[in-house]
């Protein structure tokens, strides 16, 4: 049933759609960065900046579960864990090879490869719905308890100890390109940032609007019949689930640039949190997941400041609130109430 | 010999807990297919009911064995009527929404009793077994899951409304047709749910330190032997509780706790590998 409102959405058309076609939305997309990456520097404080940085690596893990889940259908509570993975990664292996670059590809890489393995355990066993749910949680879940209980010598990777609790306090910062390992300053990370949110944005497009992402499409609306028409399903569930993995793994290198890798990446409530910003902004579409971030992001910084209400109250409710009652989130919602509106208008006196 | 003894108490007590957690997660995901994201909390009010009960002055048994699942079963029946069922058969949405629940119950939790950690002392004292010793609690503790257990088979297979739950089970759509109301149907199971989950707080609390966080860790585990358990609740569940508890029990005595914890999750990713459905999916799916 739940399936319904998927195709109530889709059946008013992927191409026919006023404000998601393709053109508008990434004009919108476009320019707005780059205005953005163009005065932020210039204009904010260097604190502003940072926390800036945070929020669009998350932003980034957002469109990464908006994709997987929103696109693929494959609902995967590990995005966190592929988050940690690729911070944890680009701490350890900058660390080591003393080589920043090195370590941000690794970054990427390290988790493609490991959501290609848990992926084939998974789309192979044909392990299909919520249980993929629960097994990517538990690999989450795994991380969490292993490096918790990592404090000591004992548990180090190469010469970096993993810390335990704490992490890796000395994670560095990405350097400039010329060998010098001078660190680059906050105004030029946040600056990589925001072009890798768009970079993230414009692949997910091209991705979608590619042969295999409509063969992913498809296979979220009817798994049964895209595979009787001849599609590997599970070959291209794996492709989405690694290309997420990708994503979140980025986005776990920008936030290890803006803060320290702690456990905490992987935190059960971390997984909660991206689940809530894509059902909130909307996960059938990229730009909900961002804009769902920043709403939750901006209401938990202004509860915790205010401390007048226990901000875990206000998400609980609020996701209650919109699994009842706007199950698509805010930005497909209010597309398709834009589209009513100028249906309305364009009908003028000769409507009801 | 001692040695074995304790280990093997300590096994089975592990086995019980898990029981005890899960019975009631399973009850309302065989039947109900909903995933109730919220048990954690559940089970964290029937370990404050208790908790508070004791230091009122209620007796340790009443407060754990009647009064917790009385007020979790409550708690059931509200939550039931304002969120559950307007979302059956969307499962994942039932699961966000109960996701949503969790959170809420967790902060409100936290605004009523405060980040603080809690507890009740164990209320029978220790036995020795050669050179070792245990605590009797947790002997009783595994002969309330045995009891448990029991009870549920009995209630399964021998009462009208064990009939009625697992025709409900097999085939939602027949049992509606031939007059079963689902709705009174699910309630009632979503309840019963709920106090066995109020139960399991109020059993656990003296062996666990209580705060309101505390479903978080024990989330996870529920969910797992829940899933691995497969279509038969009662016998799945008993199963995966015995496979995962032993598993859990001998990697932390080998090495630690951490590594107990991880090779249970291991094992369970596995074991859906190679059996996607559950523990219970071939010949065992129509056993209770």
């Amino acid at each position: 049933m739940s399936q319904t409102n998927v195709s109530a959405i889709k059946t008013s058309g992927f191409e026919r759609r006023p404000f998601e076609s393709f053109d508008k939305e990434s004009a919108f997309v476009l320019i707005t960065g780059l205005l953005l990456l163009v005065l932020m520097p210039q204009y904010s404080e260097v604190y502003t900046l940072i926390t800036a940085t945070i929020y669009i690596s998350l932003c980034i893990l957002a469109v990464s579960l908006g994709l997987v889940w929103g696109y693929g259908g494959i609902f995967c509570l590990g995005q966190a864990a592929f988050f940690g993975l690729g911070g944890y990664t680009y701490a350890i292996a900058a660390l080591n090879l003393g080589d920043t670059t090195l370590g941000a590809m690794a970054a990427v890489i390290v988790p493609m490869i490991f959501a290609a393995a848990l992926g084939y355990f998974i789309f192979w066993g044909r392990i299909g719905d919520v249980y993929v749910g629960v097994i990517t949680l538990t690999v989450t879940l795994i991380f969490v308890r292993f490096l918790n209980g990592s404090a000591g010598d004992n548990y180090s990777i190469g010469s970096v100890p993993l810390g335990g609790f704490n992490g890796i306090p000395m994670t560095p910062q990405l350097t400039t390109l010329d060998g010098s390992g001078t660190p680059l300053s906050t105004q030029a990370i946040f600056v990589i940032s925001l072009a890798a949110l768009m970079l993230v944005y414009f692949i997910c497009r091209l991705f979608l609007s590619s042969h295999t992402g409509r063969t992913m499409i498809a296979i979220r609306e009817n798994e049964l019949r895209a595979e009787l028409l001849g599609y590997d399903v599970r070959l291209i569930k794996l492709l989405t689930f690694t290309l997420g993995g990708g994503i979140a793994g980025l986005a776990g290198l920008l936030f290890a640039n803006a803060l320290t890798v702690t456990p905490g990446m992987f935190s059960l409530t971390n997984t909660v949190q991206i689940v809530i910003w894509v059902l909130i902004g909307g996960r059938l579409s990229l730009l909900g997941p961002i804009f769902g971030c920043l709403f939750v992001q901006m209401i938990s910084a202004q509860l915790g400041v205010s401390g007048l209400l226990n901000p875990e109250i206000v998400l609980g409710v609020i996701l209650i609130i919109f699994v009842l009652f706007v199950p698509n989130g805010a930005v497909p919602t209010l597309y398709q109430m834009a589209e009513r509106g100028l249906n309305r208008l364009k009908r003028g006196g000769h409507g009801k | 010999m001692d040695y074995l003894i304790i280990l093997s108490v300590q096994t089975m007590s592990t086995i019980a807990a898990l029981f005890l957690l899960c019975a009631g997660l399973a009850i309302i995901f065989g039947m109900m297919k909903v995933i109730n994201f919220a048990h954690g909390e559940f089970f964290m009010m029937g370990a404050f009911v208790t908790v508070l009960s004791v230091n009122s002055g209620v007796n340790f048994w009443l407060a754990s064995l009647v009064l917790a699942p009385l007020a979790v079963g409550v708690l059931g029946l509200v939550i039931e009527w304002c969120v559950i069922r307007h979302l059956y058969g969307r499962m994942i949405d039932t699961m966000l929404a109960t996701w949503g629940l969790s959170l809420g119950l967790m902060g409100l939790a936290d605004a009523i009793f405060g980040n603080t950690v809690t507890g009740i002392s164990d209320p029978l004292g220790a036995v020795a077994i050669g050179r070792y010793s245990t605590s009797i609690y947790e002997l009783v503790l595994i002969g309330v899951a045995a009891a448990l257990f029991v009870l549920l088979f009995a209630l399964f297979k021998y009462t009208k409304w064990g009939l009625i739950a697992r025709a409900a089970m097999q085939n939602p759509h027949m049992t509606a047709a031939l007059g079963l109301e689902p709705r009174r149907v699910y309630s009632l199971t979503f309840v019963i749910g709920s106090a066995l989950t109020g139960l399991a707080g109020g059993v656990i609390a003296p062996l666990t330190s209580v705060t309101p966080v505390m479903g978080l860790d024990y989330i996870a585990n529920a969910f797992i032997t829940v899933i691995c358990a497969g279509p038969a609740v009662l016998l799945g569940t008993s199963l995966a509780a015995s496979l995962f508890g032993s598993v859990n029990n001998i990697f932390t005595f080998m090495y630690s706790s951490v590594f107990g914890q991880v090779a249970l999750l291991a094992t369970a990713i596995i074991l859906l590998r190679f059996s996607p459905k559950g523990l219970t999916a071939g010949k065992l799916k129509k056993a209770i």
